[in-house]
């Protein structure tokens, strides 16, 4: 119930956001409205960074506890995050095309590692549909998964040197009026309501999701036993 | 002291025995460099004749045959292993896991070795390219695009080795992570072959150095739990 509360909270915050954004914040002078693409931009790609990081610290705390709860929170963090790499791709591009002339700028390390970033996550949840073992899926995707996040801080660091949360000064002038502050920070906040929402969810499907398949599990253990248990029974009498 | 010896015993041991399963099954060493060849090939012709373009590509060419033969090489290292059954008795050796992993991955940077080797006269030849003048710095990217291909590839083709889909799965886990090693190895071969007029080959064999010790740390580390199931 609480949560289904968030996620009203959420969508009304998004919608709340969306219109001061698009409605009451002018448009940028040299970028126009393309500019107002950056909000939801740069909204995605901080939730998309910590996404990935908590799917990191639930892989390491799956290593260390082998608890299952663990790999939940790791699958919702995967793929919460490759859904907000995704679209903060799309919205880098939409962006790229009326301000740089093009889609895909290959000089910007940006793009094209958070592409890479991308690409990693899909495999990792590729990976993790293959039919296997719950524990045995959860030990070899957090395996996986530890090497790919080190990767990613590994080129956020190196290649770019720049504050945590998006990059303001390609957003915003150095002397931004306020409102494009506020407009940036309320739909981060949105997002991020947004994002827990998703999370919550997607976790505890994955539970679910996982209790079924024990639950196939064990009916076929007992289907195999009373088969057995039929045929000794009547071996005898046979 | 002693704990260290005998893990370099180790891998010394499961390496040779790698080498030694390679250079008797000869075929499918030669088949791998036939492959690599071939792609070096192709993109000749998907780039036309014009020879100018050909060179300029040829570095990045060269490393994507060797990626390319690089995914057959280190999945062929665990699967003759696999296919014989003993995958279990590696990893139920009474052995530290990393020494198995550096016997891996020592015997995939040889496998590597060679390829790149190789394939280096391959691209001079097709490509137009002297390599001649500039034998020792494209030695040095090939050794550590090799080590660094193996470290990576070791780990990987350890996972999925043992997974239905593991032919997709090797590349698509992999690919993204060698970028780096790609675009390294690429530079450092491009600006070896230029005469480094940026004088930026030395920068690049150091990042080339950098991702093959971090890959390494990091693939001994995970190794363990790859194997384990």
């Amino acid at each position: 119930m609480k949560t289904r509360a968030l996620g009203f909270v959420a969508l009304a915050a998004v919608i709340a956001a969306a219109i001061y954004g698009l409605f009451v914040v002018p448009a940028d002078l040299n970028q126009g409205d393309a500019q107002r693409i950056m909000y939801v931009h740069v909204a995605s790609a901080w939730l998309a960074y910590a996404s990935f990081g908590v799917t990191a610290l639930a892989g390491i705390g799956y290593l260390w506890r082998r608890d299952l709860r663990f790999d939940a929170v790791a699958l919702a963090g995967a793929e919460v995050g490759v859904m907000f790499t995704a679209f903060a791709i799309w919205g880098g591009m939409m962006w790229g095309k009326p301000v740089w002339g093009v889609y895909w700028q290959w000089e910007d390390p940006r793009l094209t590692t958070t592409a890479l970033l991308l690409a990693l996550y899909v495999g990792y949840l590729l990976l993790r549909r293959l039919p296997d073992d719950p524990a045995r899926r959860a030990a070899r995707a957090a395996a996986v998964d530890i090497p790919i996040v080190h990767f990613s801080v590994l080129w956020w660091r190196g290649l770019h040197q720049g504050p945590t949360i998006g990059d303001p000064s390609k957003i915003l002038n150095p002397s931004a009026p306020l409102l494009f502050v506020a407009a940036l920070m309320a739909m981060v906040a949105a997002f991020t309501l947004v994002w827990w929402y998703l999370m919550i969810r997607r976790y505890e499907l994955a539970r679910v999701e996982w209790q079924i398949e024990e639950h196939g599990r064990l009916g076929r253990i007992t289907a195999a036993r009373r088969a057995v248990a039929a045929a000794t029974s009547e071996e005898p009498a046979g | 002291m002693s704990e260290l010896r005998r893990a370099a015993a180790v891998a010394v041991a499961i390496a040779r025995k790698d080498a030694t399963s390679e250079l008797h099954g000869r075929q499918a060493a030669g088949s791998t460099l036939f492959f690599a060849a071939l792609v070096l090939l192709l993109f000749g012709f998907a780039l036309g004749p014009d020879s100018q373009r050909l060179t300029d590509a040829a570095p990045g060419l060269l490393w994507l045959a060797i990626v390319f033969g690089g995914l057959l090489t280190v999945s062929r290292l665990h699967q003759l292993e696999a296919d014989d059954g003993a995958l279990e008795q590696l990893a139920l050796y009474p052995v530290d896991r990393r020494a198995v992993y550096a016997g891996k991955a020592l015997a995939g940077a040889a496998a590597m070795l060679v390829l790149g080797g190789l394939l280096l006269p391959v691209v001079a030849i097709l490509y137009a390219i002297p390599i001649g003048a500039a034998w020792l710095p494209l030695l040095a990217a090939v050794v550590l695009g090799a080590i660094g291909f193996a470290a990576v590839g070791t780990a990987y083709a350890g996972l999925t080795v043992r997974l239905r889909a593991r032919e997709v799965m090797l590349p698509l886990l992999m690919l993204p992570i060698v970028a780096p090693l790609l675009l390294a190895a690429v530079k450092a071969t491009g600006a070896s072959l230029s005469g480094d007029p940026l004088g930026e080959l030395g920068s690049w064999l150091q990042l080339l150095a950098a991702f093959d010790v971090i890959m390494l740390v990091v693939g001994a580390g995970t190794y363990g739990y790859l194997l384990e199931d």
